[in-house]
C-alpha cells in the first residue's frame, strides 16, 4: 500500500536508522567517538555540547540548567543526507571522527568550542586547506544514482489523469509511487477529501486502506500516530472528523510533519470555520467534504508544496520581514496608522513575500500560522494575484478566531519602480517580478467595509508615495536578502537562518549564489539545504533534548545549530569547514543580527 | 485615444456584477474585457474581485465598476452584497454545461426579486469556441479542440428564455474574445439615462465621489486604460 522502497536500495539499513515516533531510541550518545568501522554509508556525524553558561553577542551571560550529556536522537539521518557514493576515502571518514570528538569543557561562548578541536598533523591541515572552499553539496552532484533526492526534480509534475492517452494505469501508479511526499486528507468515514498527487481513481483504494488502519487503532483507544515502511515515514493526525496523513521520504521528523498537517487543517478551517466543519459531519458523517472545499485544492497544494520544497518560515514557525532602517519602518507604520479606517482590525504591507509593516489593535497580535495562510493564498497560489484588480476575501483566521470569518481587502501595487501611479493595477505587468510585488492587506470583521477599506488603501498609497516610502520599499525589495559575505566577511558559511524567538520572525542569507541555478537544479539544491536545516531543527527540538549547540559534519556539508532563549540559529557550510571556522562565522552573524535587530524585525508594529 | 483630446464627455460610473456557476468563465470574461487577455487554467476566484474599465460611448463615457464574484456555492450567501445597488448584471453560463444554465436562471430570478428594479441583466453563454458552429473561433487559433461539438445548450433555448425574461443575450468566447466587448457595450447602451443620473445623486453610496474623481482623471494625459477602452 505504501509507496514501496526501491528494490535493491539500502532500505533495511535506513529503516534501522529511523527513530520510532516516541520515545526516541538512543542512536548516538553524545559521548565517545562515533567510529563505525566498515560502515561505508555513515554520512552524518554529530557532536553535541551542553553548555551551562553562554555569552550573548552583547556580552551578557545566561545560565541554564543542564542535564548531563543527553542522547541525541538523529532524525532519520540516513535520509536527506545523500550517500557519499564513491568518496570512501579516508579524508571524509577521519573528518567525521575528528569533528565528533566531544567537547567536555563548558564553553564560555560558542567560539571556545574551537578549543575542543583535536590537533591534526600539518599534512592534514594542508590537505584540508586545499579543499576548504568546497561548497555544501558539491560532492553530491555526480552521485545521482545513490542520491536520496534522485527524482525530486519531478516531484511536482502532474500525474496524467485517466483521459490522457497512451498512459497505462500501471504507469500512473508508478508515477504516483515515485513521489517522495504525499499528503492525504480523508473523513473518518473514509471519504477522500484531498490528495496532493493523483486523482481519485488512483488514490481511492489507498485512502480506504489508510482509513481502515487508522480507525482500527482509534477503536482501540490508542490512536496511531505514525509508522515506517522501508524508507518512508507515515504520520497521522486526527482532527475531529478528519484524518490527515503525511507520507514522506524526505526525512522530516514526526513533529515537523505533524506541524505541516496542522497547517493543512488550518487551511480547511480558514475556508469553513470550525463550527461549520463540525456541523457538516454531525448531521451527515458521510458527507463529501470536497464540495464545500471546492476551489481550495490549489491552496492546500501550494501549502503542501512549500513544505516539500522546504520552507524556512514553516520550519521555524516564524515570518520574514523586509529589512528596512528603523526610522523608515516607523515612518511607514505611522503613515499607515494615520489613515486608519475605524473598520480596520489588522493592516499589513507585504513586499516580495516579506512583511514591511503591521498595524494592529493593542489587544490582538497576529499569529504566524494565520499569516502563513494569508501569505500562501496571496503569494504562493496564483488565484488572487492573477486576477488583478482589488480583492475582497472572506476568510477565517483560525488562530485568531476559528469560529467566524473576517474580510480581507487585498490589492497589489505595481512592482515596477517607474510607475508613479498608486492606483491599483488594472493590468498585470507581465514583467513584474512576483518576488518584488507590494501588496496591501486590510482585514476587517465587517463584511460591508470594502469601500471603506478601499478608501483607506488609496490614502495609504498616497501617503507612501508622497513620503518616498514606496521607493524605499522597492529598493529594499530589490536588494534582496543579505549576502553572507556582507554579514560575516570571509566566512566559509554558505547559508544561515536566524530566528528571533521573541519576535517570532526570522531572517536568512540570500539563496542566490550557492543555492541557485536553472531549474530543476535549483529546486533540488534548495531542498538539500532545507533537509539539513530540518535535521538540525529536529535534533534541537527533540522532546527532552537540552541541546544548546549542535555541530554536524557530513560528506556534503557541515552544519551548526545554536539555540538560546533569545534566538535559534542554524547554518551550513561546505563539508570541509572546520568547527573553528564555523563557530567564528556563527558568532559574527549573530552579532550582526543583534546589531541589526530593529532593521531585520518588526518589533511590535504600529499599535492602535 | 483620440477622444481624450476633445472635450470631456459626461461620464458616469456603473456598478456591474458577474454571477454564475463556478468555472463558467466569469473572471475570464472580465480579464478579456479589462486586459484583453486570456489564461488557459485560471484559478477559481476566492470571494470577489473588484475591477474597473471604461467604455466610451458616442455621447458619454461609462466607467464600469465590476464585481467579479466567486461561483462556488460557499460564497453564494455573499452575493447580495455585490448585486445590491448594481445597475447591471452579467449572468454567465457555460454553453457546454446544461446545469450552469439552470444555475443562471436561479440567479436571474434572484436578481429580479432582490436587486434594484431597473437593473439591466445580460445572459451570457460562454465558451463558444468549444462548439463547431460559431464564427468566432475560425478566425483565431485552433477551432475548439478537434471536430467535436461540445455544445450542450442550444442558442434557441437560451434565447427564448432571455426574451421571456427581458434579458440581453449573447454567446461569447473569453478565449477568442468573440462578442466580449459587445456584451459590455450593449449593457452600457441599455443603462437608462435616468439610472445614470441617480448614480450621481446622493442615494448611491460612494458613487458620487467616484464620479467626481473620474472627471478629474479624464483631463490627465495618461490613462492606462484608454487604449483598452471598448471599441465603440
Ligand atoms: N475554451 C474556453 N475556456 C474558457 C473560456 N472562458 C473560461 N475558460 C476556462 O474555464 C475555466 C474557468 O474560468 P474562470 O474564468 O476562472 O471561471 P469563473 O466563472 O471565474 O470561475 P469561479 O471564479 O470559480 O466562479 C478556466 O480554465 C478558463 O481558462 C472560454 O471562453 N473558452
Ligand atoms: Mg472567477
Amino acid at each position: 500500500m505504501a509507496p514501496e522502497p526501491e528494490a535493491g536500495s539500502n532500505s533495511n539499513e535506513i529503516a534501522e536508522l529511523l527513530p520510532p515516533p516516541l520515545p526516541p531510541r538512543r542512536k548516538h550518545s553524545g559521548e565517545g567517538l562515533h567510529v563505525a568501522p566498515g560502515q561505508s554509508k555513515a554520512t552524518t556525524a554529530m557532536s553535541s555540547v551542553d553548555i551551562s553558561t553562554m555569552s550573548f553577542p552583547d556580552g551578557s551571560r545566561g545560565t541554564f540548567t543542564t542535564s548531563a550529556m543527553r542522547a541525541v536522537s538523529t532524525p532519520a539521518s540516513g535520509f536527506a543526507t545523500p550517500s557519499r557514493g564513491a568518496s570512501e576515502d579516508g579524508l571524509t571518514d577521519s573528518m567525521s571522527v575528528v569533528s565528533f570528538a566531544p567537547t567536555m569543557r563548558p564553553a564560555g561562548d560558542l567560539a571556545s568550542l574551537v578549543a575542543g578541536e583535536i590537533q591534526k598533523s600539518r599534512a592534514w591541515n594542508m590537505l584540508r586547506s586545499q579543499s576548504a572552499t568546497v561548497q555544501p553539496f558539491e560532492a553530491v552532484e555526480d552521485t545521482t544514482s545513490t542520491d536520496d533526492l534522485a527524482g525530486f526534480e519531478k516531484e511536482f509534475d502532474n500525474i496524467p489523469d485517466l483521459t490522457t492517452e497512451g498512459v497505462t494505469d500501471d504507469q500512473r501508479l508508478a508515477l504516483w509511487k515515485s513521489k517522495m511526499k504525499h499528503y492525504m486528507i480523508l473523513s473518518s468515514a473514509g471519504k477522500p477529501i484531498y490528495s496532493r498527487h493523483g486523482d481519485l481513481s488512483l488514490v481511492n483504494s489507498y485512502m480506504g486502506v489508510v482509513q481502515t488502519i487508522i480507525s482500527f487503532y482509534e477503536g482501540s483507544n490508542d490512536p496511531l500516530l505514525g509508522f515506517t515502511a522501508g524508507k518512508t515515514r507515515f504520520v497521522i493526525a486526527i482532527e475531529g472528523p478528519l484524518y490527515f496523513v503525511a507520507i514522506s521520504r524526505l526525512g522530516e521528523s514526526d513533529a515537523q510533519l505533524r506541524s505541516q498537517l496542522d497547517a493543512l487543517y488550518m487551511q480547511i478551517l480558514s475556508t469553513l470555520t470550525l463550527p461549520t466543519l463540525k456541523n457538516i459531519f454531525v448531521h451527515r458523517p458521510s458527507t463529501d467534504l470536497r464540495k464545500p472545499l471546492e476551489g481550495t485544492e490549489s491552496l492546500l497544494s501550494s501549502l503542501a508544496d512549500s513544505f516539500s520544497k522546504g520552507s524556512p518560515s514553516a520550519l521555524l514557525g516564524a515570518l520574514e520581514c523586509l529589512r528596512l532602517r528603523k526610522s523608515k519602518r516607523h515612518a511607514i507604520h505611522n503613515a499607515f496608522l494615520k489613515v486608519r479606517s475605524d473598520k480596520l482590525l489588522y493592516g499589513l504591507i507585504v513586499a516580495g513575500g516579506k512583511l514591511v509593516s503591521v498595524i494592529r489593535p493593542r489587544k490582538h497580535s497576529l499569529h504566524p500560522s494565520d499569516l502563513q495562510l494569508i501569505f500562501n493564498m496571496l503569494f504562493e497560489s496564483g488565484g488572487v494575484k492573477a486576477g488583478g484588480g482589488e480583492n475582497w476575501i472572506p476568510l477565517c483566521l483560525p488562530a485568531f478566531n476559528n469560529r467566524g470569518y473576517l474580510y480581507m481587502y487585498v490589492s497589489f501595487f505595481d512592482g515596477s519602480p517607474d510607475s508613479t501611479s498608486s492606483e491599483p493595477i488594472p493590468e498585470r505587468n507581465p514583467d513584474t517580478n512576483p518576488d518584488e510585488e507590494i501588496a496591501i492587506i486590510l482585514i476587517s470583521p465587517d463584511k460591508e467595509s470594502f469601500y471603506n477599506l478601499k478608501e483607506m488603501r488609496d490614502k495609504v498609497a498616497h501617503q507612501l508615495d508622497k513620503t518616498g516610502s514606496l521607493a524605499i520599499i522597492r529598493t529594499a525589495v530589490r536588494e534582496g536578502r543579505p549576502r553572507i559575505n556582507a554579514v560575516a566577511p570571509a566566512t566559509q558559511i554558505s547559508h544561515f537562518l536566524y530566528k528571533s524567538r521573541a519576535n517570532v520572525q526570522f531572517c536568512m542569507a540570500t539563496l542566490e549564489l550557492t543555492f541557485d541555478g536553472p531549474e530543476p537544479e535549483k529546486l533540488v539544491a534548495r531542498r538539500r539545504l532545507m533537509s539539513v536545516y530540518h535535521q538540525l531543527h529536529a535534533s534541537m527540538h527533540t522532546k527532552h533534548s537540552h541541546l544548546k549547540v549542535l555541530h554536524c559534519v557530513g560528506a556534503e556539508a557541515a552544519s551548526l545549530a545554536w539555540i538560546t532563549p533569545v534566538f535559534e540559529f542554524y547554518c551550513v557550510a561546505g563539508p570541509n569547514a572546520s568547527r573553528a571556522v564555523m563557530t567564528q562565522g556563527a558568532n559574527k552573524i549573530i552579532q550582526w543580527a543583534k546589531r541589526e535587530e530593529e532593521r531585520l524585525f518588526i518589533i511590535g508594529g504600529g499599535v492602535f | 485615444m483620440a477622444d481624450s483630446a476633445g472635450a470631456p464627455r459626461p461620464s458616469s460610473s456603473v456598478k456591474l456584477v458577474l454571477l454564475g456557476e463556478a468555472a463558467v468563465g466569469k473572471s475570464s470574461l472580465v480579464l478579456r474585457f479589462v486586459n484583453n487577455d486570456f489564461q488557459e487554467n485560471k484559478e477559481p476566484t476566492i470571494g470577489a474581485a473588484f475591477l474597473t474599465q471604461k467604455c466610451n460611448l458616442p455621447q458619454r463615457t461609462i466607467k464600469f465598476e465590476i464585481w467579479d464574484t466567486a461561483g462556488q456555492e460557499r460564497f453564494a450567501s455573499l452575493a447580495p452584497m455585490y448585486y445590491r445597488n448594481a445597475q447591471a448584471a452579467l449572468v454567465v453560463y457555460d454553453l457546454t454545461k446544461p446545469t450552469s444554465l439552470v444555475k443562471a436562471k436561479h440567479w436571474v430570478a434572484e436578481l429580479q426579486r432582490q436587486a434594484s428594479p431597473g437593473i439591466v441583466i445580460a445572459l451570457v453563454g460562454n465558451k463558444l469556441d468549444l462548439t463547431s458552429d460559431n464564427a468566432g473561433t475560425t478566425g483565431e487559433g485552433e477551432p475548439g479542440g478537434g471536430d467535436g461539438d461540445a455544445r450542450k445548450v442550444s442558442t434557441e433555448e437560451a434565447k427564448i428564455y432571455a426574451e421571456e425574461e427581458g434579458l440581453l443575450f449573447f454567446e461569447t468566447s473569453a478565449k477568442t474574445g468573440y462578442n466580449v466587448t459587445e456584451v459590455f457595450t450593449a449593457i452600457a447602451n441599455a443603462i437608462p439615462e435616468t439610472s445614470l443620473k441617480s448614480a450621481r445623486g446622493p442615494g448611491a453610496a460612494g458613487a458620487t465621489s467616484r464620479t467626481e474623481e473620474q472627471r478629474v482623471n479624464l483631463n490627465g494625459p495618461r490613462d492606462p486604460n484608454a487604449k483598452e477602452g471598448c471599441a465603440c
